[in-house]
């Protein structure tokens, strides 16, 4: 089954600029999946009509096979969302930001002081339940806006940009949180500009740029699709000349700093026997990014330049 | 979802208006009591001893009924405008548009929270009175239900004017050059019997002197127009400003892109 069902979404704002030029995208029940894309390409808005805040010009979304538009109570409840900005009262206490919620989706007093509890101290905010929001750090802030999407027990969490702005320890600890609800078996579709946290955590990704599905695929088969490597060699003595060669794109960023693109399948051995024998003493390496960041790069140049032809 | 969530999400939102402007109530309830003590002592006290009897009553009762009403439109209007805004603003509005709530509930909630503060400065502005003026009661049907509509009226006449406002100066125009203009030419101080037959005529272009009147009647027993009529002028603006901004919150006017 799938938790949600996007069919031929357009959106074009007012002032003309067309945000999704019909996008078609499906998450199943139980995935942990990736939206991604550069700024501006189309997810906020997305998932801004998913949560009832963007209206949509055409297409069909739909929530547990329930309609968003003609059975949106059903679906609606079905729904958590975190959004990118901080959008709670500053003046109430983290508690009854999440009762308030619990009331809005009509979770009697009872049900939603258990339930804020349980996700309160979850996510270690019970010891500022009392705690005006305004005065919380910007962490604390980001972790309340997860417990209040959960407070009603959504079957599928949307979450735009959790991790932004958070220390990294922090962004462990979410991690860690979000993998156990996913395996506790609620759906999470996932925006992130950190490539590494949806690397990490998705089993699934799309990516959308200028308003349209580029890559829709499992992270697995897309990870599959990278054929070159690049690392970043620091060197022991100072090299003013690349020495020619025919094996190996290599690229001299400066006097002691190479930079080695690496075809997959080929040896690295190879590499530094190379290098000794031009007498290049390498004193560390280092990966230039991670696998997922190189692919995500790649994708959109190629789809640049397929715009420009 | 049944009646019985939508009546839990109902009640959180008046709890949370309600909450709200109790917590601020130096802002809220205080300044009104302030404000309408000086109308009792300049207007009736210090004025009203040399202007004498208007409709056969001494000024002091006959301006009482029109500045509770002053304080009941102000206060319903005023708590919808800035709250309704302050969620738009703050964009904690969202935490209502993603849940599963029709819009016609968000509206209740809201008037419901409207009226309460507009009942709640009608009830302080009433006891002020008391210490100026004996108040009997010509009609307690009359003067009940003349409030809550008028209040409710005016919490949906906030609610618009939050629904297009995008800064806070929008929310202060219409009360500044529409709202008090109205009131103070709605017969809260004066008998349009004493006006010109011109401006008696203009006079009751104004919605507002149907609501001091009626109040008026059903405290003192007199009014400048008929009763019935008032009545059915507010429940027309109730039913106009009901439709509206329901239809606004269906189209997502100025809280959805």
């Amino acid at each position: 089954m799938n938790a949600l069902q996007i069919t031929q979404l357009k959106k074009t704002y007012s002032n003309g600029h067309v945000a999704l030029t019909g996008i078609d995208l499906h998450v199943v029940s139980g995935d942990f999946f990736a939206l991604l894309g550069p700024n501006g390409a189309g997810k906020s808005t997305t998932i801004g009509i998913i949560s009832s805040l963007v209206n949509k010009t055409a297409g069909e979304i739909k929530v547990f096979d329930y309609d968003l538009a003609s059975q949106q109570y059903e679906a609606k409840s079905c729904l958590g969302i975190v959004p990118q900005e901080i959008n709670f009262n500053l003046f109430e206490t983290s508690l009854d930001v999440v009762l308030n919620q619990a009331g809005y989706y009509g979770i009697n007093r009872n049900l939603a002081r258990q339930r804020a509890e349980k996700y309160l101290r979850q996510l270690d905010l019970w010891d500022r339940r009392n705690d005006i929001t305004r005065n919380l750090s910007g962490g604390f802030k980001r972790r309340l806006m997860i417990a209040r999407a959960l407070v009603h027990e959504p079957r599928i969490l949307i979450l735009d940009e959790p991790t932004a702005g958070v220390d990294v320890e922090l962004r462990r600890s979410m991690w860690d949180f979000l993998r156990q609800l996913n395996k506790d078996g609620t759906t999470i579709v996932l925006t992130t500009h950190y490539l590494e946290e949806a690397e990490n955590l998705c089993k699934n990704i799309a990516i959308i740029d200028n308003g349209e599905i580029i890559e829709h695929s499992s992270m697995k088969d897309l990870l599959g699709k990278i054929n070159v490597e690049t690392f970043i060699l620091e060197l022991d003595e100072k090299l003013n000349h690349l020495p020619e060669n025919d094996e190996f794109s290599l690229r001299l960023i400066d006097s002691m700093c190479i930079e080695v693109e690496l075809e997959k399948g080929k040896n690295i051995n190879s590499l530094f026997e190379f290098l000794s024998r031009k007498n290049i003493p390498v004193r560390s390496m280092r990966g230039k990014s991670n696998r997922l960041e190189e692919l995500f790069i790649r994708l959109l140049k190629n789809k640049e330049k397929a715009l420009i032809s | 979802m049944n009646i019985k969530n939508y009546s839990i999400a109902f009640n959180t939102i008046v709890i949370k208006e309600v909450t709200r402007f109790m917590r601020i109530w130096v802002q809220t309830l205080l300044p009104p009591a302030i404000s309408m003590t000086l109308y009792f002592i300049i207007f009736g006290n210090l004025i009203g001893a040399r202007i004498g009897k208007m409709n056969d009553f001494n000024y002091m009762e006959f301006i009482a009924p029109g500045i509770v009403m002053m304080a009941i439109i102000n206060n319903s209007y005023g708590n919808v405008v800035s709250s309704f805004f302050g969620a738009k603003y703050q964009r904690h509005i969202e935490e209502m548009l993603v849940a599963p709530i029709p819009n016609y509930i968000i509206l209740a909630g809201y008037i419901t929270g409207g009226v309460t503060r507009g009942l709640a400065v009608g009830v302080i502005v009433t006891v002020i009175a008391l210490f100026f003026t004996e108040l009997h009661v010509y009609n307690y049907l009359i003067v009940f239900t003349v409030v809550l509509l008028t209040a409710i009226l005016f919490s949906l006449g906030g609610l618009v004017n939050a629904i297009f406002a995008k800064k806070f100066d929008d929310i202060a125009i219409v009360p500044t050059f529409v709202l008090t203009p109205l009131i103070y030419l709605g017969g809260v101080f004066y008998s349009i019997d004493m006006l010109p037959a011109f401006w008696q005529t203009v006079s009751k272009l104004n919605p507002i002197l149907y609501m001091v009147n009626a109040f008026r009647y059903g405290i003192l027993g007199v009014s400048d127009i008929d009763i019935t009529h008032a009545f059915g002028i507010i429940l027309i603006f109730i039913a106009i400003l009901f439709s509206y901004s329901l239809y606004l919150l269906n189209k997502g006017t100025g809280i959805k892109t």
